[in-house]
């Protein structure tokens, strides 16, 4: 057995004033290495889980980055959604033919048809309520149309009218036509919006995400607590990123998701190629965030550099409308802007099934804004 | 446990010499020289602090401690003059120097959303070699508080999260700027524990104060600096003794009675107030 040991543990108890004990408490202070303590204790793991926390317990930042985009997307897409071909509203007089071409009328469902006395049909006409109104005459084999000749849905009605009046007396087409509907998702105006909305809001929440946090750090001197202890300043920045790509695919999954299931959004091509374009997009943008916060000492200065930032593009870059309504003239310089790029990679690849090759162009402005913007951040950048 | 306040420093150098590898000074400063845009802050100052000691530096409102401090804390760098720390330079080993400090500085806000533990397991993970959270929250009395989060804490709270992050890397030396500022008696005579029990570990203490009794019963040694260099520098007691005593204001009455925090503190005890 070690003699030593019990001497040891005497000293210890007798207290830390002999120069030796002094010596051994500063060597014998419990510690635990890097190892000992473990990944889920790793300042990796630790920084990015900082991110986590920081982001989900502040709920504005949750209701703008996950809600508020969601409820753009339906307020939109509700407002600027196609009904159909409307219904053609249509009066019948009431007389004693009335019955049998009602009845006609009725086969068409196109037509809604209702039944007036002869002054109650002339106001539903001068109001517009109808666009059509159909008298029938003492004779079977005779009808009148009233309407005004210079309102299109009237002519409309005219037409569609007219043909279920002579079928319903026994009109016989010498061609039969037969119709096939369809509908195609991916023109509609929700089709349009969505992959814009992803663009603006991957581009939103990468530099809100990074500027904001940064320059709070800073001008609260956090930054400069954090530099004067041996963190490794690239995983300081990295965990922005780290958390960034998990709440990326948050971000995708709700938007899309949403999009796709509430209003038929297609996602006509692979996957991995959108999932590509929005990691791209979310680390690029990323760039844009840090150089935003570089040198910014307040949070109200990063604000307003932020914002200079992103007007621009929420304006040019097609999120809301095409920027193809700008003039000819400018569209090289709208379509260098980054978010361009991402929405036009975002809408080739959801809308038009593009494969990775066809989106290259977009993405080769993708990342080169990534690149020049992150070695200008790094040149920049303020630690203190 | 904790030891008497103030011991010979003759034999404090001695016993200590050794705890600290390569050198028996702990920081040694030399013509240190630091000017901003408009003002010179450090005009030529000069420092040593041995191994095992607690150093105080005192001074006016910007006379160069902040300054001072975080150039030997290496987060500033001086324009002139030589800073060796635990015998090493922040020119060429910064990262080992990073791994052996503790350090609060003056006006740091903790991130408010994150919790003490949370906070102390980020700050532990930085560290090659760390202590337990367990051990360094029960040292600074922050055991009920582990959860909550520091947005919620007391001033006094927050302090002492800041001094345990300084404690979490298992430092040799801590800088502590300003460590009692603001705070309750209580708190502030918890600090002083904390501080004497790390320094009877045979660990270095740099700190500022404006308060010249907490200097007088925490510091072996002060400098007190101004216009951006020392202007004395001694032992509490030595500094007291070199004052011409016919030139001071007839002594007030209360230096023979108790102070009014002596009464403050036996009325409202020692314990710590967390409400």
């Amino acid at each position: 057995m070690n003699d030593s040991t019990p001497d040891v543990a005497e000293r210890e108890e007798t207290g830390m004033m002999s120069p030796g004990s002094q010596r051994r408490a500063l060597e014998t202070t419990k510690t635990l290495s890097k190892r000992e303590r473990g990944f889920k204790r790793s300042s990796m793991v630790q920084l990015t889980l900082v991110r986590f926390r920081e982001f989900v317990r502040e709920p504005e930042a949750v209701f703008w980055t996950f809600i508020f985009p969601i409820l753009l997307a339906a307020g939109l897409g509700i407002a600027f959604r196609q009904r159909g071909p409307d219904k053609v509203q249509v009066g019948v007089v009431t007389a004693a033919n009335s019955a049998a071409v009602i009845q006609s009328l009725k086969k068409d469902s196109t037509l809604v048809v209702e039944s007036f006395d002869d002054s109650a049909a002339a106001k539903a006409l001068r109001t517009g309520r109808i666009a059509l109104l159909v008298v029938p005459t003492a004779r079977p084999d005779s009808v009148r149309y009233v309407y005004d000749k210079g309102r299109s849905d009237a002519a409309n009605a005219r037409v569609i009218v007219d043909r279920a009046v002579q079928m319903g007396a026994g009109r016989v087409d010498p061609v039969r036509s037969a119709d096939t509907f369809v509908t195609e998702p991916g023109s509609r105006y929700i089709d349009f919006l969505i992959p814009g909305l992803l663009g603006m809001n991957l581009m939103g929440s990468s530099i809100w995400g990074l500027g904001f946090a940064i320059v709070t750090a800073r001008s609260k001197k956090l930054l400069k607590r954090l530099m004067a202890t041996p963190m490794s300043r690239a995983q300081y920045l990295a965990s922005f990123l780290a958390s960034r790509l998990v709440f990326l695919i948050l971000e995708i999954v709700t938007l899309v998701g949403f999009g796709h299931w509430a209003f038929g959004v297609p996602l006509r091509g692979s996957l991995t190629t959108l999932l590509l374009i929005c990691l791209l997009a979310a680390v690029s943008f990323g760039g844009l965030g840090l150089l935003s916060a570089s040198r910014a000492r307040t949070t109200e200065a990063v604000s307003g550099i932020m914002n200079f930032i992103m007007l621009p593009m929420w304006i040019f870059s097609g999120v809301f409308f095409s920027s193809a309504n700008f003039p000819h003239a400018v569209q090289p310089f709208i379509r260098m802007l980054p978010l361009t790029a991402v929405n036009d990679a975002l809408r080739l690849n959801m809308l038009e099934g593009a494969s990775l090759a066809a989106v290259m162009p977009q993405l080769i402005v993708i990342v080169v804004w990534g690149v020049v913007t992150f070695f200008a951040a790094l040149k920049l950048f303020r630690w203190r | 446990m904790v030891p008497s306040m103030r011991r010979p420093l003759e034999s404090r150098r001695h016993s200590n010499g050794e705890a600290l590898q390569n050198s028996g000074s702990a920081l040694r400063v030399q013509g240190l020289r630091k000017a901003y845009s408009d003002v010179v802050a450090i005009d030529g100052l000069d420092l040593q602090v041995e191994a095992g000691e607690c150093f105080g530096l005192l001074g006016p409102n910007g006379a160069g401690k902040t300054t001072t401090i975080e150039i030997c804390e290496g987060l500033l760098a001086p324009d002139a003059g030589s800073v060796e720390v635990l015998g090493r330079r922040w020119e060429t080993d910064a990262k080992e120097l990073r791994e052996l400090l503790g350090i609060q500085l003056q006006d740091t806000q903790l991130s408010e959303k994150l919790t003490v533990d949370e906070t102390l397991t980020l700050f532990q993970s930085f560290y090659r070699n760390a202590r337990e959270i367990d051990e360094v929250i029960d040292e600074v009395e922050l055991g009920e508080k582990r959860s909550s989060r520091v947005g919620t804490l007391s001033g006094g709270q927050k302090q002492r999260l800041a001094v345990a992050c300084a404690l979490v890397g298992n430092p040799r030396l801590i800088f502590l700027d300003e460590p009692t500022t603001g705070l309750d008696p209580q708190s502030r005579r918890q600090l002083w524990d904390l501080i004497a029990r790390f320094q009877s570990e045979g660990r270095t203490i740099v700190l500022t104060t404006h308060y010249m009794e907490e200097a007088e019963r925490l510091c072996d040694r002060v400098a007190i600096v101004d216009h951006g260099h020392v202007i004395a520098l001694g032992s509490p007691r030595e500094l007291s003794d070199s004052i011409d005593v016919s030139n001071l204001p007839p002594p007030e009455p209360r230096k023979t009675t108790a102070t009014l925090e002596d009464v403050f503190v036996a009325l409202t005890g020692r314990h710590l107030r967390d409400e």
